[in-house]
């Protein structure tokens, strides 16, 4: 059975079938990364152009691992080292790019809509990277493999997304994908950092940090920007790890064991303190492996499609 | 010439005329003799039969930025006043945010002296501030005297309530309006409208407090000055809470709205269609309920397309990149007998008002009137007829809009002004 749609721009409306091939799929894979020679010919002969408008080293890697693997040739297309600072535009750039007939593009954008403008203008399957502050479907896809594989489930858990969900690309992918598998998804942060209308995506707004680890089964916990823009929605860094940070004195006095998800990269003291970063309830180094599984797999299923 | 517009239906709500099936004789563009006409009066006259249509007081549109000076790639005073012609436009109000800004009298020369000859009247709304900055008051009493109409930093709101309350309290003595975009700065600079689609689309949110704030603000400074403040593009349900209690109020508070904003919520915005980017932002169905509100108890006096030519390759870059607004002179009469007088929301006697009598008003340019003697100034309207928009069809000189093959209702047929007439594509003397 395929996937119901030639690109992957977002979690939002894919079918839970689509989701579950996906992560099938991955299963299979992660046993290629445990093999001595972690390398498959199936999309060998098709091209891959990593186009990245802005930086990300590690996503950026675990794809281009990724299409390595599976014996796609793949070139990467950096911002800084490309045409964009001679200011081309986004589209003639793209049509560059398919002029030189490529199967797929992976892209990374800092504005949301990117992929789907890219779909418009060119014909290889498209894959969201990551665009502004809207989706992240991979990182999701890999997140929620963390957890099946992890608790041999999605459906029924209660999962909590921590942190700055308003400029957070990995939360709404992450609500989108967890909800259609069947979990039930809260989030929690300062309230400066949670858009105002997030409820009306059947998700519960929590404030206070020890609720959310009484009623959770796995806590998401993004990253907190430190740049100097997104330092502006809280008032310090000490009250940020104070009131929301997760520690083991926290796990420890709700006494439960619950299971400890985040993409990196990590600010140790701050989101995570490094007990916790370091500890039993962490999947975090696990997360990264599974990665390049779950890209594998959605670059296979998008790459046989056609 | 000798001209004869037959069997029309004359409909001027400010003289109270609304007569069906009359007839019009023009001699050189002039209104000779309304009524039945004699066998001598249409000898050898030149006959239009407008059987069925409307002919109104010429419309106006209070609200179009022609780019010239500064941007004739997007459009020209010229190309712009085309766009006003076919779109059923007798006259026009353009808005300073011009490179350089419209804050002299010798760019305001400039647009006149480009516009002089056309079919269409152009009146303009001078800078506010010297060079929109929002610092300095620019020289109101000679912008006047080379023919302002109004004052306005366009594209934003004036900077500091200080500079507001000096530029009301100065405007006041000639009884002009300050023309406001009501958007507090420390809110804006997102993308789209704070909902949930901006949620969902992943778009930096612009609340709506960010309008609400200025327009009390606005409301405030005005009543404590006496100056005129018109709202210009109101598009929140506060908003326009806050004009109708200024109005109960007998304060000088004026305001319009843009045929986007009667016509399409922030659902628009679903496909990252960048002509649908605007500002103020498309907004949602409650608020899309209250302009209805608004504009069947006269909250909202005008209607106005905030016409706003952008390149292409402008429009083509990314969501969050490419710039604000759409143009809106020739689907603005279509979309508002569709939305507003088939959809039942006011009759076309109220449209009239909004779209020709009370923009003048607000104004103070004098409303054409239907009377042998005088110049035609008219709109002819059919009302019924069903068309499909083609925008490369469009005289506009830019395409940026995201109304292309929308079916409408109802459309300008033709307009007579300055003894010319613009009729099937061409312009002719009268």
């Amino acid at each position: 059975m395929p996937l119901t749609s030639r690109h992957l721009l977002g979690l939002q409306g894919v079918p839970k079938e689509d989701i579950q091939l996906i992560l099938d799929t991955a299963t299979t894979f992660r046993e290629v990364l445990e093999r001595p020679i972690k390398r498959v010919p199936t999309l060998q002969g098709k091209t891959i152009v990593n186009l990245f408008y802005e930086n990300s080293t590690r996503t950026r890697i675990s794809f281009e691992l990724a299409e390595k693997r599976l014996s796609a040739d793949s070139v990467n297309f950096a911002v800084s080292a490309s045409s964009v600072s001679k200011g081309e535009s986004f589209k003639d750039t793209m049509r560059n790019i398919e002029a030189m007939k490529v199967d797929m593009v992976v892209v990374r954008h800092s504005t949301a809509g990117a992929p789907l403008f890219l779909t418009k203008i060119c014909d290889a399957n498209v894959i969201n990277a990551g665009d502004g502050i809207h989706e992240h479907p991979t990182q999701a896809l890999l997140d929620m493999y963390s957890i099946r594989e992890k608790l041999m489930k999605l459906e029924g858990l209660k999962v909590c997304i921590v942190g700055d969900i308003s400029h957070s690309r990995v939360a709404l992918s992450n609500i989108y994908g967890l909800k259609t598998m069947g979990a039930e998804v809260s989030v929690c942060g300062p309230l400066t950092m949670i858009p105002r209308f997030i409820e009306e995506l059947g998700v519960k707004v929590i404030y206070d940090i020890d609720e959310a680890i009484q009623e959770n089964d796995v806590l998401n916990v993004l990253r907190i920007q430190l740049e100097r823009k997104a330092r502006e929605y809280f008032p310090s860094i000490r009250e940020y790890a104070k009131y929301f940070g997760i520690t083991e004195e926290r796990l420890e006095k709700n006494g439960k064991d619950i299971l400890i998800l985040h993409p990196g990269p990590i600010n140790r003291g701050v989101e995570l303190s490094s007990g916790v970063a370091d500890g039993l309830n962490q999947i975090i180094l696990r997360q990264v492996t599974n990665g390049v599984a779950v890209r594998m797999a959605v670059l296979y299923l998008l790459g046989t499609l056609n | 010439m000798k001209a004869v517009l037959k069997n029309i239906n004359l409909l001027h709500p400010e003289q109270k005329i609304n007569e069906k099936g009359v007839d019009i004789l023009l001699i050189d563009g002039v209104i000779t003799k309304i009524g039945n006409l004699t066998k001598e009066d249409s000898a050898s006259a030149e006959v239009f039969n407008f059987s069925g249509k409307y002919v109104v007081p010429g419309l106006f549109d209070m609200h179009v930025h022609l780019r010239e000076p500064g941007r004739e790639d997007e459009e020209t005073v010229i190309t712009g006043c085309n766009a006003a012609a076919s779109g059923g436009f007798t006259g026009i109000a353009c808005m300073p945010n011009t490179e350089p800004a419209i804050d002299s009298a010798e760019v305001m020369e400039l647009i006149h002296k480009q516009s002089s000859a056309h079919l269409v009247n152009v009146h303009i709304v001078g800078a506010a501030t010297l060079g929109r900055k929002g610092e300095v008051i620019s020289p109101m009493a000679e912008l006047k005297d080379a023919g302002a109409v109004g004052f306005s930093d366009d594209g934003v709101a004036i900077k500091t309530a200080s500079i507001l309350k000096r530029a009301l309290e100065y405007s006041k003595m000639f009884d002009m309006p300050i023309i406001e975009h009501c958007e507090d700065e420390s809110l804006a600079g997102g993308a789209m409208n704070e909902s949930i689609n901006s949620t969902r689309l992943g778009l930096p949110p612009i609340p709506s407090i960010a309008e609400d704030l200025i327009v009390i603000r606005d409301i405030m400074v005005s009543e404590y000055t006496g100056g005129k403040i018109h709202i210009a593009h109101i598009s929140t349900k506060k908003s326009i809470e806050l004009v109708r209690e200024a109005k109960k109020k007998g304060l000088k508070v004026t305001s319009e709205v843009s045929p986007h904003h009667f016509t399409l919520t922030d659902d628009a915005v679903k496909t990252y269609d960048t002509n649908t980017k605007m500002n103020p932002p498309l907004r949602t169905q409650e608020d899309l309920d209250e302009v209805y509100c608004g504009l069947k108890d006269g909250t909202i006096d005008c209607i106005a397309s905030d016409h706003a030519p952008h390149s292409l390759e402008e429009k083509e870059e990314e969501f969050e990149h490419a710039p604000n607004g759409i143009i809106g002179l020739e689907t603005e009469v279509g979309l508002a007998l569709t939305e507003l007088v088939h959809k039942k929301i006011i009759n076309l006697e109220k449209l009239i008002e909004k779209m020709s009598i009370n923009p003048r008003k607000i104004l103070n340019i004098p409303i054409p009137k239907f009377e042998p003697g005088q110049t035609a100034n008219f709109t002819i309207l059919d009302i019924d007829e069903i068309w499909t928009v083609d925008l490369t069809k469009s005289k506009s000189k830019s395409k940026n809009s995201p109304f292309d093959k929308r079916l409408l209702t109802g459309k300008a047929v033709a307009v007579l002004n300055k003894q010319m007439m613009y009729y099937q594509d061409k312009y002719f003397k009268l």
